[in-house]
């Protein structure tokens, strides 16, 4: 009843709907990407270098003469899977140490706790690029550089919610019943607080995005000639006076992505917090 | 006040501790081995060798991290790789600049949300709130590098108003240091103007129904009084504190921004030191923007008692 109510209220909920409108149109074109390039993504064309948007390159084409829709399309698929997979594994790991400390307690919930704490003490992003760096450039690196940073907030909420839960009657009902922890923790405690993970979820992929388009802009994530968002704003930048649309094109493909998900995620928050209802 | 802030200070020694041990382990236990990143991969074993003897990563992991440990609480944050200089005064010398971008930053955010953000909750509900909202939601979604990006070529290469990167001391030039920081701290301020903007509408929305408000207009106060001064200032604890925790995100926002506009700051030095391999560098930044976050939250708490008088710390 709760949840047909909160989603009749996400579905009213214009920008939210803007948000998805946004995401699938997003997915199909990367899911098409091989279909929709008029070029492949790093085929250069040494006769036609920094051309400006035209009926053939209709997004223009970079210094070594490679078409940027199609640079742009394939790169919505490092950007869009950076995104996805560092907040599943952000989302794994942190939601594992937080369901353990907010139901074991005491000694247990106290040390991972202070560790999380910790983690939360650096800026996210210092601490996303010197985890990058230490690791070394690549996708995958990257990907588990933002997942480990964004680790914590998860890891915080997940206990937060345990806490408030754990005292409710339907866990004391079930313990009662001789349902082991396992079965407690997944079966019963995990769907009761999904809805906030929910929220969460949606804002940190939004995070995720950012910080990888960060990473990339900075020549610490994705490596040439993968095409990148932030990398190809990065290659830009040297051009910005004679060849701004290089720089036009994936700045706000990344722009775009991230509003997404964040005015999904702050539908969801609207739709799940009553209090928040205007 | 003082026994609160001993008390609040000694509250996050074990935190910090962790943070040292974290910003170590980074360095000494990740798989990357900062030898051969120095080095390369093809590096020559004895000269490999040689250099890992004189950095003293020869010896026991712990007691590497109780020796660096020892010399940062004598002030000693080592020597850089790349030229052998202190690390520490390097630090001090690019923190000012950091410090100042982050307050134009921080003023620029404030300016703009807490007109719009009480202008949003005055029209709750209405278009204009909801287009308020959706601005808001805009600035958190632009990329700082890209609206840098942006404005430089606005600003500069366009209209040509103000030189595109470019550093002048406050107190060499203070009117050119302040042409030349305007486009950086509006770059590096948007994202939190649009945080704030929510934060002062939903905070402003939760006060504006309590008695003391209806009792305010009731008695007959003029409305621009009642809102600014009974019910904003009742609004600004969650701001204050969200203000607060967004300065981790402007240490790492001020990392790309200095690096799009060229200023010598605490940014530059963290993308230096991570194109350098420079790890003792790069750990004393690490190090120090999580310090400053620690105290930066210590400082807000200290500011409530001073935006509401019924807080009081003993």
């Amino acid at each position: 009843m709760r949840r047909t109510r909160a989603l009749r209220y996400l579905f009213a909920h214009r920008l939210a709907m803007v948000g998805m409108g946004i995401l699938l149109g997003m997915l199909v074109l990367t899911l098409l990407a091989p279909l929709l390039s008029p070029y492949p993504p790093a085929k250069t064309d040494f006769a036609a270098l920094q051309q400006p948007p035209s009926p053939q390159h209709p997004f223009g084409t970079d210094e070594l003469g490679r078409d940027i829709l199609s640079r742009v399309l394939y790169g919505a698929r490092v950007s869009l899977s950076a995104g996805v997979f560092s907040v599943t594994l952000a989302l794994g790991m942190g939601g594992l140490v937080g369901l353990v400390a907010g139901y074991y307690g005491g000694r247990v919930d106290n040390l991972l706790m202070r560790l999380v704490d910790a983690m939360l003490a650096f800026p996210f992003l210092v601490l996303a690029i010197a985890l990058a760096a230490v690791l070394g450039p690549s996708l995958q690196n990257t990907m588990l550089a933002i997942a480990v940073v964004t680790l914590p907030v998860f890891a915080r909420l997940v206990r937060g919610q345990v806490l408030a839960e754990r005292p409710k009657e339907y866990v004391q009902a079930a313990l009662a019943l001789g349902a082991g922890d396992l079965r407690v923790l997944l079966g019963h405690l995990l769907p009761n607080i999904l809805g906030p993970l929910i929220v969460q979820v949606s804002l940190s992929t939004a995070n995720a995005i950012l910080a990888e388009a960060t990473l990339s802009f900075l020549g610490l994530g994705v490596q040439p000639p993968m095409p990148s968002w932030g990398s190809m704003l990065n290659a830009a930048r040297g051009y910005l006076a004679y060849a701004p649309w290089m720089a036009l094109f994936p700045g706000l493909a990344i722009f775009l992505a991230v509003l997404a998900f964040n005015l999904i995620g702050d539908g969801l928050r609207d739709a799940l917090d009553p209090r928040l209802r205007r | 006040m003082i026994p609160f802030l001993l008390r609040r200070l000694l509250g996050g020694l074990p935190t910090l501790f962790l943070v040292t041990l974290l910003v170590f382990a980074l360095t000494h236990l990740l798989p990357g081995d900062p030898i051969r990143l120095l080095l390369g991969e093809e590096a020559n074993p004895q000269l490999a060798a040689e250099l890992r003897r004189q950095l003293g990563l020869d010896r026991p992991v712990l007691v590497q991290y109780l020796g660096w440990l020892g010399d940062l609480l004598q002030g000693d944050f080592g020597r850089s790789l790349k030229n052998n200089l202190p690390v520490g005064p390097v630090l001090l010398e690019k923190l000012p600049t950091t410090v100042q971008l982050s307050f134009l930053a921080m003023l620029v955010a404030v300016v703009i949300a807490i007109p719009a953000g009480v202008f949003a909750a005055l029209r709750r509900g209405s278009w204009w709130d909801g287009g308020t909202t959706a601005l808001a939601l805009t600035g958190i979604s632009l990329p700082n590098f890209f609206l840098g990006i942006l404005l430089i070529y606005a600003f500069s290469i366009r209209l040509g108003w103000i030189p595109p990167s470019g550093y002048v001391e406050p107190w060499v030039d203070l009117r050119k240091n302040l042409l030349l920081l305007l486009l950086p701290a509006i770059t590096l301020g948007t994202a939190l103007a649009g945080a704030l903007t929510r934060f002062v509408r939903n905070s402003l929305l939760e006060v504006l129904h309590q008695d003391y408000v209806r009792t305010a207009r009731a008695k007959g106060l003029v409305e621009r009084v009642v809102i600014f001064k009974h019910a904003l200032r009742n609004a600004a604890i969650p701001v204050v504190t969200v203000m607060g925790l967004q300065l981790g995100g402007l240490l790492g926002g001020a990392v790309v921004t200095e690096q799009i506009f060229s200023i010598p700051g605490f940014g530059r030095l963290v993308v230096d030191a991570v194109l350098n391999r420079d790890f003792p560098v790069l750990q004393a930044v690490v190090l120090l923007a999580a310090l400053a976050v620690f105290l930066v939250n210590v400082l807000v708490d200290l500011l409530y008692a001073a935006i509401d008088p019924r807080i009081r710390y003993t």
